[in-house]
C-alpha cells in the first residue's frame, strides 16, 4: 500500500519580525512544496495533474477566527498566482467561506460579479444553501450552494489551529465552513462528524489538492486568536491526503505545545479522535499513521 | 429595513403553521391580527445583540452557557450548539430577541393543549434555533437552522403581545422550534403579556436547567413538554439530548404547581416498545400524579426519517390503553383526525367533557371546570 505524502515546507524569512508575509518567499514555499508532492521539475506540472483550465475552483478557507487565526489572504493569492501561471484564468477561482464579514474582516476584497478573483460568502444575496438536505451517515445538512453549484472543484486552503473542542482545525474540519449548521457537529470533539461530513461524496470528490497555512499556528486557545499562544511557524503542509495532513497538523500543534511546556492535546484531553475516525474502513478518506505516511519536511 | 405588507405577511407566516399541515386538519382559517406598520422585515444577517441570561464568564474569553443541560462551552465568536447564542468577546449574546422567523394565530388545541382554555386561539411565535436535533423534526428547516439563514420579522414584545390582543388571543404560544434557546425574548413577551392579560404558554422539549426553569414559570401559565422516549439511548441517538433532564423537568413542573401537558410522539420500531410504555406510564403515575394529560401523537415521516412509516393507530391505542391501565386518568390520541382518542372523557361518569374534532370543540359540557353530568371537578386551565 501506498504512503500518503505529507510536505512541509518551512522558511525563516517568509514572515518579518511582526509576522508580516514575504510573498515572494511565500511563493517560492509554494513552489518548491509542490514540486515535491509530486516529483515534478516544474510546479505547473502539478498544478495541471489536479486542476485544468476548464474546472472552476473553489479555495474553500477558513476565516472564522479573524485575524491572525484564519487563512492569510496572501497565502491565497499566491496560490492563485501560480494557477494563473498554469493556465487557469483567475475568473475561475473563487475564494469562499460561510460569510462575507468574515472574509472581509481578514483582509480577503470581495469580489462576487466583477472581472479578476472573485471571493464571496455563502450569507451573498443569491447564494446561500442548497434547498434539499444532504444526508450521510451522521449528517444531514443544507450545503452552500458555492461547492454546490458556483464551483466543480475545490482547493482546501485551512489554516492549522488548535480547537478548544475537536483538538485542531485544519483540513478536515475545514468543511463545517460549507454546511449550514456546524453548530450541531461540535459534540464529542466532533468524532465521528467530522469525518462523516468529508465522507459526504459531494464534498469527497471535490477535494483535490489541500495545501495549509502553517505561517503562524495558533497552538493553544483556538480556534480563536490570542497572540500569547500563536507561533509564527512560517510553514506550509501540502498533501492530497486531508486525513495524512491533519495527524502531521496534530504532531505539529503537540511539539509547538511541548515547546512552550504547555500539556500535548492528548493530555489536555482533546486528542482529535476524528482523525482516526475519518482514516477508518467506513470512511477511508486518508491515513492516520506515522507508518503509512511520507512526511518530508523542507527549507526555503 | 423594509415594511411587509399583509399579503407577504401571510405568506411567510405560513412557513410557522408547517407543523399544523402535517399534524392534523385545520379547521379554522387563520387570522393573522398584527398592526400593518408594526413589523418590518429584518434583512438576513442582521441579528439581535442582547446579552444572554444564564451563561458564566470562564479564562481566556470563553463561557459556559448555563441556560440547558448541554453547558455549551463557547470560545470568543463562536456559537451554542443552538446556533442562536454567541461568545464575543466573552460575552454571551441571544442573536433572536425580537426576531420572530415565524408567527401564526393557532387553535390552542394545535399545540396542543387540551386542559387550557379550550376553544381559543394562541398568538404563536418562533426563532430560529434548538438545541436538540430530533430527526423526525416537522420543523427543521427553521428549528436547524442560524438565525441568518431564516427570514425574520422584528417583533418587540410589544407587538407580540398587541397582536395577540388585536387576534383576540387568550394567550401567546412560544412553540415551533424551541423556545428554551430564545428564552429572553420569551420571558419579555410573558411578562408584558401578563401585564396585559394575555397568557403565556411554552412548547418545549423540556431541556433545560431547573435556575431558567423555575424564574420562567413564574411568567408562564402551562407549560407543553415533548418526551420524546423513555430510555437514553433514544434520546442520544436520535434527538441528540438526555432523557433525565428533562425527566428532572417534568418534575419541577409539578412542584413548582404550573399546568403541563405531556406530548410523546411515537415512532414506529423507535420508541414504540409498549414495555418502555409501561414504564414510562408508572413513572408518571409515581412521579407526576394522575391528572397530567398524556397525548400519544402520529408520526408522519420527515427530516432525517423519511424511510419509516407512519405511527399505525393501533400502536397509538395500545400505548392510551396501557396509560389509562396503569392510573392515568387523561390519555389522548393525536395527529389521527376524528379518532375518539381527541375526546376529553370524565374520569368519574366516563361521559365525553370536551369532544373534538381535529382543532374544533364539537361539545362542551364542562362547566366551570366541573363535568355538568357527575359534578367531577376536572383538572386544568378552563378560563
Amino acid at each position: 500500500m501506498s504512503k500518503s505524502r505529507v510536505v512541509i515546507v518551512r522558511s525563516g524569512r517568509v514572515l518579518s519580525k511582526s509576522k508580516q508575509i514575504d510573498s515572494f518567499v511565500l511563493s517560492e514555499m509554494l513552489k518548491k512544496g509542490l514540486q515535491t508532492l509530486s516529483g515534478d521539475l516544474d510546479f505547473r506540472d502539478t498544478i495541471r495533474r489536479f486542476y485544468s483550465p476548464q474546472d472552476v475552483l473553489g479555495f474553500k478557507v477558513n476565516c472564522l477566527a479573524g485575524k491572525g487565526a484564519s487563512t492569510h489572504p496572501e497565502f491565497a493569492l499566491a496560490f492563485a498566482n501560480l494557477l494563473e501561471e498554469s493556465g487557469i484564468k483567475e475568473k475561475n477561482i473563487i475564494i469562499w467561506d460561510r460569510s462575507n464579514e468574515e472574509l472581509e474582516e481578514v483582509g480577503f476584497p470581495l469580489n462576487y460579479k466583477g472581472d479578476g478573483l472573485r471571493c464571496f460568502g455563502t450569507d451573498t444575496d443569491g447564494v446561500g444553501y442548497s434547498k434539499d438536505l444532504y444526508e450521510h451517515l451522521n449528517i444531514g445538512s443544507l450545503v452552500s450552494n458555492i461547492l454546490l453549484n458556483y464551483t466543480n472543484t475545490q482547493v482546501n486552503l485551512p489554516a492549522l489551529k488548535d480547537h478548544s473542542l475537536t483538538g485542531i482545525s485544519c483540513a478536515l474540519k475545514n468543511y463545517y465552513g460549507a454546511i449550514n449548521n456546524p453548530n450541531k457537529y461540535h459534540e464529542d470533539g466532533g468524532d465521528p462528524f467530522i469525518a462523516d461530513l468529508n465522507a459526504l461524496p459531494l464534498i469527497k470528490n471535490q477535494s483535490r489538492l489541500i495545501i495549509c497555512g502553517a505561517l503562524t499556528v495558533q497552538y493553544k486557545g483556538g480556534p480563536s486568536f490570542h497572540p500569547v499562544w500563536n507561533e509564527g511557524y512560517g510553514g506550509i503542509i501540502i498533501s492530497t491526503d486531508p486525513v495524512a495532513l491533519d495527524f502531521i497538523g496534530s504532531q505539529i500543534i503537540d511539539q509547538l505545545r511541548r515547546k512552550q511546556n504547555l500539556p500535548t492535546l492528548e493530555k489536555s484531553g482533546l486528542s482529535p479522535k476524528y482523525i482516526f475516525t475519518a482514516a477508518d474502513k467506513n470512511h477511508n478518506l486518508g491515513k492516520a499513521s506515522s507508518e503509512e505516511i511520507e512526511k518530508i519536511e523542507i527549507n526555503v | 429595513m423594509k415594511s411587509l405588507k399583509r399579503r407577504e405577511f401571510f405568506k411567510y407566516s405560513l412557513a410557522g403553521a408547517g407543523g399544523a399541515l402535517c399534524s392534523n386538519l385545520i379547521t379554522k382559517i387563520p387570522f393573522i391580527a398584527i398592526p400593518d406598520t408594526a413589523y418590518a422585515l429584518s434583512s438576513t444577517g442582521k441579528l439581535s445583540h442582547v446579552e444572554a441570561k444564564y451563561y458564566k464568564k470562564l479564562e481566556h474569553k470563553e463561557i459556559e452557557c448555563q441556560l440547558c443541560p448541554r453547558k455549551c462551552k463557547v470560545g470568543d465568536r463562536e456559537r451554542g450548539y443552538c446556533g442562536v447564542r454567541e461568545n464575543q468577546k466573552g460575552i454571551y449574546y441571544t442573536l433572536v430577541y425580537g426576531l420572530a422567523c415565524s408567527f401564526h394565530q393557532d387553535p390552542i388545541e394545535k399545540k396542543p393543549f387540551f386542559h387550557f382554555l379550550p376553544g381559543t386561539d394562541a398568538f404563536s411565535i418562533a426563532t430560529a434555533g434548538c438545541n436538540l436535533n430530533c430527526k423526525f423534526c416537522q420543523n427543521w428547516e427553521i428549528s436547524q437552522a442560524r438565525p441568518e439563514q431564516t427570514d425574520n420579522y422584528e417583533l418587540s414584545p410589544q407587538t407580540v403581545v398587541e397582536s395577540a390582543l388585536n387576534g383576540s388571543c387568550s394567550s401567546i404560544a412560544y412553540t415551533y422550534t424551541e423556545p428554551v434557546v430564545f428564552y429572553e425574548y420569551m420571558l419579555d413577551c410573558a411578562k408584558l403579556g401578563r401585564q396585559k392579560g394575555v397568557k403565556s404558554v411554552m412548547v418545549s422539549a423540556g431541556f433545560i436547567q431547573p435556575e431558567p426553569l423555575v424564574e420562567l414559570c413564574k411568567e408562564l401559565d402551562a407549560v407543553k413538554i415533548d418526551l420524546k422516549a423513555f430510555n437514553e439511548k433514544y434520546y442520544q441517538e436520535i434527538c441528540r439530548g438526555k432523557l433525565q433532564p428533562v425527566l428532572d423537568a417534568l418534575k419541577e413542573l409539578k412542584r413548582i404547581g404550573i399546568w403541563y401537558e405531556i406530548v410523546y410522539l411515537m415512532v414506529p420500531t423507535l420508541n414504540d416498545d409498549m414495555r418502555d410504555i409501561r414504564k414510562m406510564c408508572a413513572w408518571m403515575l409515581k412521579d407526576l400524579g394522575p391528572d397530567v394529560p398524556v397525548h400519544f401523537t402520529r408520526f408522519i415521516p420527515l427530516y432525517l426519517l423519511k424511510n419509516l412509516p407512519p405511527t399505525p393507530v393501533s400502536s397509538l391505542e395500545q400505548a392510551r390503553k396501557i396509560a389509562q391501565e396503569s392510573g392515568l386518568k387523561f390519555v389522548y390520541i393525536g395527529n389521527v383526525g376524528g379518532h375518539e382518542g381527541g375526546n376529553t372523557y370524565c374520569p368519574k361518569c366516563k361521559k365525553i367533557l370536551i369532544g373534538r374534532y381535529g382543532f374544533t370543540i364539537t361539545q362542551m359540557n364542562l362547566q366551570k371546570g366541573n363535568c355538568k353530568f357527575c359534578g367531577e371537578k376536572i383538572p386544568g386551565i378552563w378560563g
